[in-house]
């Protein structure tokens, strides 16, 4: 299995977002995306699930399985969604609803997704928060995310996010709303998850730190393209553009 | 059933009830505080009321009377007036826990007699007007705000620019003239048609009466009557709750949850339901209870025109003949029904955030 992306352009009101955005992610891989804010690495994310904002337009090339996902009919897509290729956003405290139980955020696609009966879909759902270790999973879902710590709450997105044993993972920069002390445990998940389930994750990120930890691959991202990439050590270690070299010497 | 559905239930179960056992502490707190606050509203009716300058011994007795001093400290006795402010006080809510308003001077009936009567009336009115403000405000809100910026989002927008704008008075007048008096498609002024009567009172709320005892052409009466002055009643709540509405579902659908519903691949009417209304509730309730009041005002004008026999028709009366007892006892009552919206107001925030009853 492999997805890739070829030649993905975004268009907002006639400025060009992203300008041909080639990626290649493997199965069993960390694929990470890194560059400044507004580089378009978010962007890229969205328009592969079709999450857009209101206004864009994509075009290119997003392949899975041999489908190209960007001709596909929202409805169609709605199956790909969460199913297929599963998201895990930036700051786990507006990401999950506030005002829904972590069972109800876990289980609701699941029983949309694989027809799974409550029952079945909450089993799951305690094996899938005892996985990206919970503590208490069984009674974990019958509470809501303000009841949990911010580490906590993003391992609940990521269990989220494997619900429906999707095929590719997009983490768009999971560890940045977290303190320094909890990014470590979600990367080591992550990376373990990768090797275990041999999923594909797509990992944006501006910290070139996180990158070096646990990427296999780095493309770095700059104006809507990709300027380079490769496997991580020729990537950092011996950078061939200079957008990247710049990036690495401004690391503190 | 498979046999591992028979422990998950009992779980669930007790899932359930350990959710309930939160909310019900906070359900009591909430009860306790409105107590409060309602012992609250019979010292400041009691205060205000004595404030008001005038002596109710030469409003009540006769010339003669008044010059007969053992007369007059009979009189003073029997109400209890010769006894200290803080004593008449513990009087006055003696009375009132004994369902005892005092005498109408105007109506010379008891008030809780008179409020028995009219407040139905205004309750039927501002509740029909408020669950049509709450299904139409809420349906347009969200239908402007899924439809932003294009012709439907511009004609809500524009209609409840008007409702908003328009006073009450007046609509209630060209209503009246228009639907009634020109096309001739609603009833007239009052409850009912004078020649059907009333039905018998089990809950004052002429429709519910009607058609508890099977009297469906009283029922058919009631309800024409009841349009055309709920209608007027609710367009400006209808107007605000539109425009509340949409902002708030507009803010909710930018926000990363819905977003996240999405990339899950949830269909979007459930997106819609769970996610972006259930989330656009809380200032949508919040707005709505403070509609109420106004729309309880607004019943004031409105019942003058169409000649509804309610609260509003009343307190007009007994303020302008400084009928003390019922003065009070009209403030008692606008008083409760506040504090009931309040307590319903706050407890479905409890029931929709669960950040609000589980601290």
């Amino acid at each position: 299995m492999t997805f890739t992306i070829t030649e993905l352009r975004v268009t907002i009101r006639g400025t060009e977002i992203l300008r041909g955005v080639d990626l290649d992610v493997q199965k069993g891989q960390v694929h990470g995306v890194a560059g400044e804010s507004g580089s378009g690495k978010t962007m890229t994310g969205l328009a592969v699930l079709g999450l857009l904002p209101h206004g864009a337009v994509a075009s290119g090339r997003v392949e899975l399985a041999g489908r190209d996902l960007l001709g596909l009919p929202d409805k169609d897509l709605g199956r790909v969604r969460g199913n297929e290729i599963a998201m895990v956003f930036q700051d786990p405290a507006t990401s999950l609803h506030p005002m829904l139980s972590v069972g109800r955020q876990l289980t609701e696609h699941m029983r949309s997704h694989l027809g799974l009966s409550r029952a079945e879909a909450r089993e799951r759902a305690a094996e899938l928060l005892a996985k990206v270790r919970i503590p208490g999973p069984a009674e974990a879902l019958t509470r809501y995310p303000h009841q949990f710590s911010g580490g906590m709450r993003q391992r609940i997105a990521i269990a989220v996010a494997l619900a429906c044993d999707p095929q590719v993972l997009i983490a768009d920069e999971p560890t940045t709303a977290l303190d320094v002390t909890v990014q470590a445990g979600i990367l080591r998940l992550l990376r373990g998850l990768c090797d275990e389930l041999g999923l594909a994750i797509m990992l944006i990120t501006h910290d070139l730190g996180v990158m070096s930890a646990i990427a296999d691959e780095v493309s770095v991202m700059r104006s809507g393209a990709v300027v380079e990439s490769g496997p991580r050590d020729t990537v950092l270690r011996a950078p061939s553009h200079p957008y990247t070299r710049s990036l690495l010497e401004a690391l503190p | 059933m498979s046999p591992t559905s028979v422990p998950s239930d009992v779980t669930a179960l007790r899932d359930r009830v350990r959710r309930l056992r939160p909310f019900a502490g906070f359900l009591a707190r909430r009860v306790l505080i409105a107590v409060l606050l309602a012992w609250g509203i019979t010292l400041v009716t009691f205060v205000l009321t004595n404030m008001v300058p005038g002596d109710p011994v030469a409003a009540n007795l006769g010339q003669r009377a008044l010059g007969d001093e053992t007369i007059v400290a009979q009189w003073r006795a029997e109400h209890g007036l010769d006894k200290s402010p803080p004593e008449q006080y513990l009087m006055h809510l003696q009375a009132l826990l004994h369902g005892d308003l005092g005498m109408s001077q105007q109506s010379h009936r008891p008030v809780g007699d008179d409020l028995a009567e009219f407040v139905p009336a205004t309750l039927e009115l501002a509740g029909v007007a408020i669950v049509v403000s709450l299904v139409l405000g809420v349906a347009f809100g969200m239908i402007a705000a899924l439809r932003r910026d294009r012709p439907a989002d511009h004609a809500l927008r524009m209609l409840s620019l008007i409702g908003i704008s328009v006073p009450t008075f007046w609509l209630a007048l060209l209503a009246f003239y228009v639907f009634f008096y020109r096309l001739q498609l609603t009833p007239g002024s009052g409850r009912v048609d004078p020649g059907l009567g009333a039905p018998e009172s089990v809950t004052g709320l002429h429709t519910v009466d009607a058609a508890l005892a099977g009297q469906w052409d009283v029922f058919a009466s009631a309800l024409g009557h009841l349009i055309l002055p709920a209608l007027v009643l609710s367009l400006y709540t209808i107007a605000l709750l539109t425009r509340f509405t949409r902002s708030a579902v507009l803010e909710v659908l930018g926000q990363d949850h819905v977003r996240a519903g999405r990339a899950k691949g949830l269909p979007r009417r459930v997106i819609l339901r769970s996610y972006v209304l259930r989330s656009a509730l809380v200032p949508i309730i919040t707005v709505a209870g403070l509609a109420f009041g106004s729309l309880l005002s607004g019943t004031v004008l409105v019942e003058a025109i169409f000649a509804w026999p309610g609260i509003g028709q009343y307190a007009y009366k007994s303020a302008t003949t400084l009928d003390l007892p019922a003065i009070m006892g009209v403030g008692l009552v606008v008083g409760i029904v506040y504090l009931v919206i309040n307590l319903i107001v706050d407890v479905l925030y409890g029931v929709i955030d669960p950040r609000v009853r589980l601290r």
